[in-house]
């Protein structure tokens, strides 16, 4: 059929079944908007939902919220130039965390290509090691396909970021554009099923194994892995510590569980690790934030690597044994072969040992401002298990890894790989518009909230609620950590003053906005937050000298013993 | 097999498209490959390219740098070629400008190394030779005696002598991606 490439985006859009995009329009992508206006009477079922931001970095923030909250492709959406510049941190932290992200770019006219033309920018050249594909269409009938190809390639094997650029003249010329369902011929396919040889090998490793350890990570999430990994522990009766992305694919309340490694990570789940003699590793790229010291890191363990991503085995840590596969297929498999010859375990005197070392509430303390720690642990008990929960980047971030447990798999959502600050209130955004049945809540700092805070005006007009709890130091808190642990206490340009007021900001916004004095006005404010039809501030005032511990100095091996 | 730090030589058929070279040349520079020539040509199929890249590593970088290639969409296979079991040639133009009392040495030496005169004028010649790296280095170095004045190198390329299986034969014509 003859239609416009920009009809033809919206509609291979549709097909990808796609329910929302986030954006902003300018010159290069207006006709795309045109086509979105033109939608506004279709009924819900045949229209895009296009939710409007305020800076695009926070559409591709939502974007990836989107995605991780509901496991489906986020898309977003910007013009030429600054616009599909400003895109590209969203992009970067959606590349480190393996999230499916299709970001879409108005491109200048094919005539203007690399005549410096006014809002040009070159942004395949600029994405290309922060993508995993970029596509840019050169004639209309072109777009279907490609969009169907960047679905797939965004969403499959290790999922991640695909940018379509589409010159603004492409989007206006007309052209005959076919529309199939079927499968396009590629070579770009989905990974084999696990090798069974390799997997009769690290059941055996595991059968002999007598104090193994499971180190779960993000591909377990990814790859909807989450039962099969508590089978299998439960099979084994071990413990099993997860990396910050792997945070939640396992329920923190489950008794096998013992919490997130790392850097931040509790001293005891990270001596408990090394102790290991068999650690079987699941969709993890071992980053230096969970190993620490890599060089250090279990040198008398046997390791087994699980991941599909075959560039990431030995790519930091050579394994004994290595198997190439999407998580759950492993899981399953090595599960089925562990089952065959083991019993279920009533017990073991390993796991006894470890869950007697290991009590993740000792840490508890207070002060005369109110303890980030304890606000946040009062937080998990005041929100329902289904709750989402988003943080910024930094001690709000090792504060929430730490102390608000996560019930599930797509219900802690944090920029991991790029530790992007200001992430956390759009991507709640993104999260909300994905699951509007559950509460989504922010655990923010200031630095990190003032950084896109203006995606508070997205909230209100698109209606979406959701809460921040602003874990308010005034500082940029973890810089000032590391200040006062290794510069000194000389703190370089950390103090951020009184200023705003995050309350009134909020309530400039049309928001909701209180500050609070104690637990108990924390606890009523979050119980109205959760039922409010707008989205609502708490600020939440905490000590600037209350530190983010435990916490490994960096080059330090996960044994070393953790600043406390 | 291979000891560390020398010359790896990898295999690479690619998509043969707008923007691949970009896009691998962007993995080595990112990654930190130390990457040491290229060679680009099209292969025996349409739509497929051959690139030849040497690098300077031991075998577990080769190994790492072939994965991620493997990961790139565009490119359709990536190997470490075994230099035993595979002919490896490079080509070089050089150009020199000789006493006229040196011509007929360097035409003998010129045969020695089984290179060819392919440009002949009053004041220059230019030589074709072709070989491997070590080869070509020694030309060049003894060139240096006839007043050695431009050297065009294309980098290795290269090809295994086994019989390789066509089982990817329908590859070369699938969308890439």
């Amino acid at each position: 059929m003859e239609m416009s490439g920009a009809n033809a985006l919206i509609e291979a859009l549709r097909r990808e079944k796609t329910q929302a995009v986030f954006g902003l329009p300018g010159g290069a992508i207006m006709p795309v908007y045109d086509v979105f206006y033109k939608m506004q009477d279709l009924p819900s079922e045949l229209s895009i939902r296009h939710v409007l931001v305020r800076h695009e970095q926070t559409a591709a923030h939502m974007a990836d919220g989107y995605a991780r909250a509901s496991g489906r492709v986020g898309v977003c959406m910007s013009t030429s130039g600054p616009g599909a510049t400003n895109l590209v941190t969203g992009i970067a932290t959606a590349f480190m965390d393996s999230s499916p992200l299709i970001a879409i770019t108005g491109q200048v006219a094919r005539p203007f290509i690399g005549k410096d033309a006014f809002q040009e920018t070159d942004i395949i050249g600029v994405v290309t090691s922060v993508t995993k594909y970029a596509f840019q269409p050169r004639k209309a009938a072109e777009i279907p396909q490609i969009v169907k190809a960047a679905f797939r390639i965004a969403s499959t094997r290790r999922p991640g970021p695909v940018v379509i650029d589409i010159p603004r003249d492409v989007q206006q010329e007309m052209g005959v554009v076919e529309f199939t369902d079927q499968p396009i011929p590629r070579r770009y396919v989905p990974l084999p099923d696990p090798d069974p040889g390799t997997v009769v090998r690290m059941v055996d490793a595991l059968m002999k194994a007598k104090t193994p350890l499971i180190i779960a990570g993000g591909g377990v999430k990814i790859a909807e892995a989450s039962q099969e990994l508590v089978a299998l522990a439960e099979l084994l009766m071990c413990p099993v510590a997860t990396s910050l992305m792997g945070k939640g694919c396992i329920p923190e309340d489950h008794p096998l569980s013992i919490g997130v490694m790392g850097m931040h990570g509790s001293s005891e789940t990270n001596h408990v690790v090394p102790s290991a003699d068999v650690l079987l590793i699941v969709g993890s790229r071992l980053s230096d934030r969970t190993t620490g010291n890599i060089d250090k890191f279990c040198p008398d363990s046997q390791i087994l690597h699980i991941d599909l991503d075959k560039a990431e085995i030995a790519k930091n840590k050579t394994p004994t044994i290595s198997l190439v596969s999407d998580a759950k297929k492993a899981l399953k498999a090595v599960h089925a072969g562990l089952a065959n010859c083991l019993a279920r375990k009533r017990g073991s005197p390993w796991f006894q040992k470890v869950k007697n070392d290991i009590d993740l509430f000792a840490l508890e303390k207070d002060g005369p401002y109110l303890s980030a720690v304890r606000a946040i642990r009062l937080l998990r008990k005041l929100l329902p298990r289904e709750t989402i929960v988003t943080t910024e980047v930094g001690q709000n971030q090792m504060w929430s890894a730490v102390h608000f447990q996560a019930y599930g798999p797509r219900q802690f959502i944090t920029s991991g790989g790029l530790g992007t600050m200001g992430f956390g209130f759009p991507a709640a955004l993104g999260a909300k518009v994905a699951r509007p049945d559950v509460p989504v809540l922010d655990i923010a700092g200031d630095g990190s909230f003032a950084m896109t805070e203006n995606a508070m005006a997205t909230s209100i007009e698109e209606r979406i609620p959701v809460t921040v709890v602003i874990l308010n130091n005034r500082m940029l808190g973890m810089v000032a950590q590391w200040h006062r642990m290794f510069y000194g206490r000389r703190y370089s340009s950390v103090k951020l003053g009184r200023s705003p007021c995050f309350p009134k900001l909020a309530e400039a916004y049309g928001a909701a906005g209180v500050g609070v004095q104690d637990y108990k006005e924390l606890s009523d404010a979050v119980k109205s937050a959760l039922t409010s039809e707008i989205m609502t501030i708490i600020d939440v005032p905490v000590s600037p000298e209350e530190n983010a511990t435990p916490m490994l100095a960096p080059g330090a091996g996960l044994e070393e013993a953790a600043i406390a | 097999m291979i000891s560390p730090q020398q010359e790896v030589i990898i295999d690479v058929l690619v998509d043969h498209k707008p923007g691949v070279l970009y896009t691998v040349s962007n993995l080595f520079r990112r990654r930190a490959f130390n990457i040491s020539s290229v060679a680009i040509g099209t292969s025996e199929k349409d739509r497929v390219a051959r690139m030849t890249l040497t690098m300077r590593g031991g075998e577990k970088e080769a190994v790492q740098l072939v994965k991620h290639l493997e990961n790139l969409v565009d490119v359709i296979k990536a190997e470490i070629v075994d230099a035993d079991k595979a002919v490896v040639r490079e080509l070089a133009l050089v150009k020199m400008a000789p006493r006229p009392e040196d011509r007929v040495q360097i035409l003998s030496f010129v045969d020695v190394y089984r290179a060819r005169i392919v440009h002949l004028s009053d004041d220059s010649i230019i030589v074709e030779a072709s070989g491997d790296t070590d080869k070509i280095d020694a030309f060049i170095e003894l060139s240096r005696n006839f007043g050695l004045k431009e050297v065009a190198r294309t980098g290795i390329t290269a090809l295994s002598r086994e019989q390789k299986s066509t089982e990817s034969e329908s590859q070369g014509n699938d969308v890439g991606w």
